[in-house]
């Protein structure tokens, strides 16, 4: 019997193809699973208009419940409300960090005038003394930093409020 | 067609986002440093998925079954209605930064409006959008501030950006008729207050960074009704070739 709680245990293993260590519903991209005319509808926002990666999680779901015999599926992506790093799992910022990716930060230093307000402690000593490199990095949602004390430069899952 | 004054809305919305990413799309590989390769590139792709949103959009409200590739890659130049500003080349990283600058200064407040549009997909759209567009203006204004308030020659270049850009911008302000009714109905704010907020933010960044606003106010228009600068051919022949050449060919 498919209920909408294996689903979502089945789901729990479909991950973001960019940051493996993230479930859809640990990253706040699945938002809604549904039984709706006779098929399940699995609802997902993006993170970044322009993410790539959106297409994959949308194949890696069906995928995975076809693989578990749900055929009857379909993914709808919605884009209101808006996706927010609110969303984010406490867990999955967990996650993020042993993983080396510092989790978003709403500490604002206010020594600094502009270009990078934000305390973001580095993920592999803990040190608050960063710099932000660049606020683009190697994802639509990453910004770039290097950390002053052990010098690893590391990505930042940046603030989208 | 349901409402031909919407599609015309949001396919120029959607084609100012398409052309633009278009143009930062051409840096790839080719940024000053790393980091700001990346960055441009990024944008870019911000740019490009608000353009598929919009496009899908506009191909819903035409009602004839074309998505964001059909109108992206299937038209002809006097039927994109960007503004101009947003296909001219990108020159040196001191235009592009203007460029982008410029256009970033007023699709913030565009889109802070837009989120209270009393058309739930067009609003749903800008709700997103304006998270991104917040990153891009906040990059743009520092980098024009760091440029012209930088070295003699980081100045004379940013300077001679914006000398050559200033006469792009009335028309992102322009309004149509049917733009008017739009207003009327709640659908679209005004353009008049948008603009109050976009000399705010120029003025400010400009004063900031040393630069002087071109005393010349000798304005171009035609973008948005579909009449282009010769650049926009050169892009999208570029960007529809593979279309043209292997008609629906799939990536």
């Amino acid at each position: 019997m498919v209920s909408k709680e294996s689903i979502l245990t089945l789901l729990e293993e479909v991950c973001d193809p960019e940051i493996p260590v993230l479930s859809l519903s640990d990253l706040g991209v699945l938002r809604d699973v549904s039984f709706r005319n006779e098929e399940w509808v699995i609802t997902i926002t993006p993170t970044y208009s322009g993410c790539p990666a959106m297409k994959t999680m949308e194949d890696d779901v069906l995928a995975k419940l076809k693989a578990n015999g749900i055929t009857n599926v379909r993914v709808e992506l919605v884009l209101s409300p808006a996706w927010t790093t609110d969303w984010l799992s406490e867990s999955g910022k967990i996650k993020l960090r042993e993983f080396g990716i510092a989790p978003p930060e709403h500490e604002v230093d206010k020594s600094v005038l502009f270009a990078a307000p934000t305390i973001v402690p580095c993920p592999k000593c803990g040190s608050r003394e960063t710099k932000m490199v660049s606020q683009f990095g190697s994802t639509a949602c990453k910004a770039h930093y290097q950390c002053l004390s052990c010098l690893e430069p590391y990505d930042y899952f940046k603030c989208l409020k | 067609m349901k409402n031909e004054s919407l599609y015309n809305y949001v396919l120029r919305l959607g084609d100012d986002s398409l052309i633009l990413g278009q143009r930062l799309g051409e840096w790839c590989g080719h940024g000053p440093i790393l980091e700001e390769d990346i960055a441009m590139t990024n944008i870019s792709l911000d740019l490009i998925g608000q353009a598929m949103s919009l496009l899908d959009y506009a191909g819903e409200i035409d009602g004839n079954g074309k998505d964001h590739d059909a109108l992206a890659f299937l038209r002809f130049e006097n039927e994109y209605q960007n503004a101009l500003l947003v296909e001219q080349p990108n020159g040196d990283f001191a235009d592009t930064m203007m460029r982008q600058f410029l256009f970033d200064a007023f699709r913030q407040p565009l889109f802070e409006k837009l989120v209270h549009s009393s058309d739930a997909q067009l609003s749903a759209i800008a709700e997103k959008s304006l998270k991104e567009t917040r990153y891009h203006l906040k990059h743009t204004s520092e980098w024009i501030i760091r440029l012209g308030d930088g070295t003699e020659e980081s100045h004379t270049r940013a300077q001679k950006a914006l000398d050559n850009l200033w006469r792009y911008t009335d028309e992102l302000f322009s309004e149509t008729s049917a733009d008017l009714s739009l207003v009327t109905s709640g659908i679209v704010p005004s353009m008049v207050e948008i603009k109050e907020v976009w000399n705010k933010t120029v003025h400010a960044v400009f004063a900031e960074a040393t630069l002087q606003i071109p005393t010349n106010n000798w304005q171009f228009e035609g973008g948005r009704r579909g009449v282009h600068s010769e650049h926009l051919g050169y892009l999208l022949a570029d960007l529809q070739y593979m279309q043209r050449a292997y008609p629906n060919m799939k990536w």
